[in-house]
């Protein structure tokens, strides 16, 4: 399969990167690891005018932890990185867990987090996890810069908030104000296949309670699902098993799963309470002295 | 429309020999390797980043060459399965193939081939654990894994040097949890 008649540019600099994308407007897309973009090229989902290769752009390879203890993961930032990550276990348990079960080994080796997330498919691993991690996204053009949280950033299937002419420079994951636990729990039929459920769980704790909670849900909706009531459910409480039943309860309620191929709608629904219950359940908190 | 200005010339290093070439910005990485430069040991299996056939060493690291475009390619280096080894000195990861008996039809045996030499270059000493997560992006269809992780196995002992742990029938199947 070919991908469409198109143009390609590989800038030198996000200030040339900003002047294509000024010039083309929706025309333009931007190629970071096109592990998700080539295939739509391929398939004809997508066909634009011009691809803006941003893999010159060496400046935005990195993820760091800033001083305030925000971790940040700049566009060219593959998933590979976060998996061999030091900085990533034990300080963002939930970003660790999630980085070896992306795709498999190889597109792992190209793929990057913030392509990931500006490709929006409701069966992606990383919207799921910043959503619960209630992360934001950096959003720049030729005007300047500007912030949304990944809530707001991933707006639909495979639709993102970004307007004509800008390109996703940044994802960040705020510092944990107390202890923080996390997971993600992937079920899928083999290696590479989409996610049949995903479930990412980061909670922080103050002592033995329950200081803040995000609950996000992959693959069983039209968008990744952000577990509202499970999260409101555990703020203020101890991680006891009538609380943990309560939130996976009311996750999966919040799943609005479509039977098909990779299972029924009461399965997935299923699954969703079980990961909830099994992720929340295996936290072991450290005891206040 | 395109037109001869949206041609890319490009210099790419396939095999360690470099080669410039006009491509169209939209030729796969794979068609170059196989139309452009009639390097046909890199297959086209799914076409549709699954099964990791075309798989090649984009500077080293495993790529599918399916899901890239040519002119990405503009001044890095591929290597290809033909640029792996030769008939008369086999690289170890080809002839632990060889030995172990690490293909049935032979059409996933490039890519897997190329994911094991980056595999067994970065980690000199895998467990049978680490060779079967690390070729989980690469889909055998005959579904001779158990083979293919001994073959893995006995390349990187081969090329680092110290001897494969196997218990005489072969390395046990250690079922990932």
């Amino acid at each position: 399969m070919y991908p469409p008649r198109l143009r390609y540019v590989a800038p030198k600099s996000l200030d040339e990167a900003f002047a294509v994308m000024a010039e083309y407007g929706d025309d333009a897309k931007v190629l970071a690891g096109g592990q998700s973009l080539v295939p739509m090229l391929k398939l004809r989902f997508a066909s634009p005018a011009v691809l803006v290769d941003i893999n010159g752009l060496s400046d935005l390879a990195y993820h760091r932890a800033e001083s305030d203890g925000s971790l940040r993961i700049g566009a060219l930032c593959r998933h590979v990185d976060l998996e061999r990550s030091a900085l990533l276990p034990g300080r963002y348990p939930t970003m660790a867990a999630a980085a070896p079960q992306v795709a498999d080994p190889i597109v792992r080796n190209r793929g990057t987090v913030v392509g990931s997330l500006c490709h929006a498919d409701p069966q992606g691993d990383w919207a799921s996890v910043l959503l619960a991690l209630n992360g934001q996204v950096v959003v720049a053009g030729k005007d300047g810069r500007r912030t949304i949280s990944v809530a707001d950033f991933v707006v639909g299937p495979f639709q993102n908030s970004l307007a004509a002419g800008e390109i996703a420079v940044e994802a960040s994951v705020p510092a944990a104000k107390g202890t923080p636990y996390g997971s993600y729990l992937k079920l899928e039929r083999r290696v590479g296949d989409f996610a049949t459920v995903g479930v990412a769980v980061a909670i922080e704790t103050s002592g033995l309670q329950i200081s803040r909670a995000g609950i996000a849900l992959t693959g069983v909706g039209p968008n990744t699902i952000q577990a509202i009531e499970a999260e409101q459910a555990l703020i203020g409480q101890a991680l006891e098993p009538d609380v943990i039943a309560r939130a996976a309860g009311l996750a999966a309620g919040a799943a609005r799963p479509r039977s098909d191929h990779r299972g029924s709608a009461e399965y997935k629904r299923h699954v969703v309470e079980t990961f909830v219950r099994r992720a929340l359940s295996s936290y072991r908190l450290a005891v206040p002295a | 429309m395109t037109d001869a200005a949206d041609e890319h010339r490009i210099t790419v290093t396939v095999n360690g020999e470099p080669h410039a070439v006009e491509v169209e910005p939209r030729l796969l990485l794979v068609h170059l390797l196989r139309e452009g430069l009639r390097l046909t040991g890199t297959h086209i299996g799914c076409d549709t980043t699954n099964c990791g056939a075309c798989t090649v060493l984009y500077d080293g690291t495993p790529v599918k060459s399916c899901t890239m475009l040519a002119v990405q390619a503009d001044g890095h280096e591929i290597t290809t399965v033909e640029g792996l080894g030769s008939l008369s000195e086999l690289d170890p990861v080809q002839e632990g193939f060889t030995i172990e008996h690490g293909l049935q039809c032979g059409f996933c045996t490039p890519g897997m081939m190329l994911t094991a030499k980056a595999l067994i270059t970065n980690n000199p000493n895998p467990s049978e654990e680490d060779v079967r997560w690390g070729l989980s992006g690469n889909l055998c269809r005959c579904t001779g894994y158990q083979n293919i992780v001994k073959a893995v196995l006995w390349a990187a002992a081969k090329q680092h040097g110290h001897v494969a742990e196997t218990n005489g029938q072969g390395t046990t199947v250690s079922g990932r949890t």
